[in-house]
């Protein structure tokens, strides 16, 4: 029966009017939508969406809360494993998750669970429902570098365990890259970020901000002046990657980084915020990720013509299949198979051209990809007032060059086990910091895990 | 919220405040630079450390009007506060990380321009408590623009003014004045430092050159975050791509491309007067 009702569509802007605009995109579900999606899921004895939910959210049980109308209970169950839900419905790559591993997605499309998931978080919110776990608090305290998903989640479960939480954010604003990555029309940072932030702080957790730890503290200061027991690190991956090719410090080249955090975590794209960025008026955005994608429907909301350049087809994309979908209906164009070889500037040094080279898709490389080669003598030059690079990011050298025995990969990452453990006892970490970039999702996953490899170190003490 | 202790206007459109940053205070050496943010609507500004105490957990910071944020800055009152303070940030000076025994025998000269003559104060004060011999030229482009003659005089051992219109010290600018101490009256130096416009550090690393003396230059370039993430501040030094924010600010003169340096500076100039009167458009 239940397979009979199609999946429910989740209504959004006009592509045409939000091409314009900053606002979200997606309406999200309303409670009838919510109900009729909720009834068709198949509540199997063992569901394969929890066990591909990196946090491992109860999904049949908050679905069925859902499909019978009680939207708190709903809340509640998903409370109890994540810590932001508006969030997660909103970014998750679900498609490779709970809805990828749905049993009706075999035969047809499966249940919309990030939506869902969604419309449950929402609802709490707007109601002013408060789902409140904590337990009496237990005399420990644990400091958490970033406010980014790994160390919200982190924060989140130790908290409601009874430790006294203390997280220290780089920036102005807490988030880290829900706030200054993830853009308004996607993740509306007032309304969802600062709010679902808020029920972590309702939990007692603290938050200090403009606290670089490295500099402005370090982590064998908070362990050993500042009473922490342990130290968790989710300082996630901030560091933008460059091509090193000719041009690239030409006045107009940004990395995606530069661009989305003046944008976001700036609000430059408002009149009364005095940031400025740049309102370029054709943009090539080299990358295929989500931070491309992120960057390019910026860039065209700002009012620029937008080229995304990337060097395999669109098949290999490795951005979500949502953003791509989002971004074409915008009217980005989508330029595969080339690379860029140069930058080309005016006499002042700013961008006027950008020079690429058409691959070909080669043998498949160690992850599987067939790898793009250049075919020679195959350059081409498209006009640009500004390129855009996402090329992908990685740690920042800064907490591992400043702690004592913890050790990076040669990749700049983290060395830390599944359950966080790092090479320096009492210091653990999770997230982009020690998988390099991954997403909102994986991080929390990993800051649940810490979390828990937390609790048993301090008992264990 | 970080409280303003002190406030004074060194001249027009340069002012000084003591404010209540105690993380900040008690971490800072010479060198490291802070980011401020007036209030929530401005921008994040680096701002070079004038001088900290760890005691009293203040920091000293002297900014000067250039655009809208600054203004901001400069707009508030003692008792009032400032939105954010975050640092210390980047690399501390070169001489921080010296032994007294690496330090004896150096000779300093510090060539300082308009409003870079302030973070000048606390490298020439941390030197002079080692023991180390130091020599400051501040340059302006007249007498009443210049700042810190009191302060720098107290922790140096010879003070240099230099004015564009001879209105105060020697008539001309900071490289004539260099070239002649040391050539003319034969001061002898193994490491100058100069902090101020580009354009000053540009043409003192040239004269320190022709000098055959070694030169540190701190680059006031375009940041957002200040901690690495964005690379609005990279600059080429010895043609390679470094981030100043956390590989800097200071940098040996003889291998930064000034040129490009100053090109990125004015990235956001048109823009900048735009936001001066509230209007994006374009």
């Amino acid at each position: 029966m239940a397979n009979r009702i199609p999946r429910v569509p989740v209504r959004e802007q006009d592509p045409k009017v939000r091409a314009a605009n900053f606002d979200e995109v997606c309406y999200g579900y309303n409670e009838e939508e919510a109900v009729l999606e909720a009834s068709r899921c198949l509540h199997c004895k063992n569901p394969r969406c929890v066990s591909a939910c990196p946090v491992s959210v109860k999904i049949p049980e908050f679905i069925a809360a859902t499909a019978a109308g009680d939207f708190e209970k709903a809340a509640a169950i998903i409370a109890e494993d994540s810590s932001l839900p508006a969030v997660c419905g909103r970014v998750c790559p679900q498609e490779t998750q709970c809805e990828g591993s749905c049993i009706l997605g075999v035969k047809g499309e499966p249940v919309a669970v990030g939506k869902l998931e969604r419309f449950i978080a929402d609802w709490n919110r707007e109601k002013g429902a408060k789902t409140v776990l904590k337990a009496a608090p237990n005399g420990h305290k644990v400091a958490i570098v970033g406010s980014g998903p790994a160390g919200l989640a982190c924060a989140y479960d130790l908290a409601k365990w009874g430790y006294e939480v203390t997280v220290f954010e780089a920036l102005h604003k807490p988030g880290g890259v829900l706030e200054y990555g993830i853009p308004e029309f996607r993740l509306p940072k007032k309304r969802v970020v600062a709010a679902e932030i808020d029920d972590v702080k309702a939990m007692g957790v603290k938050i200090e901000t403009n606290v670089v730890v490295g500099r402005t503290v370090t982590v064998d200061s908070l362990l050993d002046e500042e009473g922490f027991s342990a130290v968790f690190i989710g300082s996630g991956a901030g560091l933008p990657r460059f091509m090193n090719i000719p041009g690239e410090n030409l006045n107009g080249v940004f990395s995606a980084n530069e661009f989305l955090t003046r944008n976001n975590l700036m609000d430059a794209y408002r009149d009364d915020y005095l940031t400025p960025v740049m309102h370029a008026k054709k943009v090539v955005v080299v990358g295929g990720g989500n931070v491309a994608m992120d960057a390019a429907r910026t860039a065209l909301r700002l009012g620029g013509d937008v080229s995304i350049v990337y060097r395999r087809t669109e098949k290999e994309l490795p951005a979500r299949r949502e953003e791509v979908h989002h971004a074409k209906e915008e009217g980005v164009n989508f330029l595969m198979l080339s690379n860029p070889v140069e930058i080309i500037g005016d006499d002042k040094g700013w961008v006027r051209k950008i020079k690429c080279i058409r691959m070909e898709l080669g043998e498949p490389d160690e992850s599987g990809r067939r790898s793009p080669v250049p075919v020679p003598d195959s350059e081409f030059e498209i006009e640009a007032d500004s390129v855009i690079m996402a090329l992908g990011t990685s740690p920042n050298p800064l907490i591992a060059k400043t702690t004592k025995g913890l050790d990076t990969n040669r990749r700049g990452c983290l060395v830390a086990d599944d359950d966080g453990v790092t090479t320096r006892p009492g210091v653990f970490a999770g997230g982009d910091a020690v998988t390099g970039a991954a997403t909102v999702i994986l991080a929390m996953g990993a800051g649940r895990k810490a979390a828990a490899a937390i609790d048993r170190y301090i008992k264990e003490k | 919220m970080y409280k303003i202790l002190t406030k004074e206007m060194l001249s027009p459109a340069i002012c000084r405040m003591k404010v209540h940053a105690p993380r900040v205070a008690s971490s800072a050496h010479p060198g490291q630079f802070l980011i401020v943010r007036a209030n929530e609507h401005g921008e994040r500004i680096p701002l070079t450390i004038s001088d900290f105490d760890a005691d009293e957990g203040t920091v000293t910071i002297v900014t000067q009007k250039i655009g809208a944020s600054t203004k901001e800055i400069c707009a508030l009152e003692v008792g009032e506060c400032l939105e954010d303070v975050v640092g210390p940030l980047g690399l501390p000076s070169d001489f921080v990380e010296k032994t007294d025994e690496e330090l004896a025998g150096s000779r300093y000269i510090f060539i300082a321009g308009g409003v870079g003559t302030a973070p000048v104060y606390p490298q020439v004060k941390y030197l002079k408590s080692k023991g180390v011999y130091v020599d400051v030229i501040i340059g302006a482009k007249t007498s009443d623009l210049l700042i810190y003659k009191k302060e720098m005089s107290e922790v140096c051992d010879h003070l240099f003014i230099c004015t564009d219109d001879g209105s105060e010290g020697f008539k001309g600018m900071v490289t004539g004045l260099l070239e002649k101490i040391v050539s003319e009256d034969g001061y002898e130096y193994t490491q100058a430092v100069a902090i101020g416009p580009m354009i000053m550090m540009k043409f003192v690393t040239q004269t320190a050159k022709k000098l055959g003396l070694p030169i540190i230059v701190s680059l006031n370039t375009l940041m957002v975050d200040g901690t690495g993430m964005c690379g609005a501040c990279r600059v080429t030094v010895a043609g390679k791509t470094r981030f100043a924010c956390v590989e800097g600010p200071e940098f040996n003169g003889y291998d930064v491309d000034f040129d490009e340096a100053m090109r990125r500076q004015g990235m956001y100039r048109n823009e900048e007067t735009e936001a001066d009167h509230k209007c994006k458009i374009r």
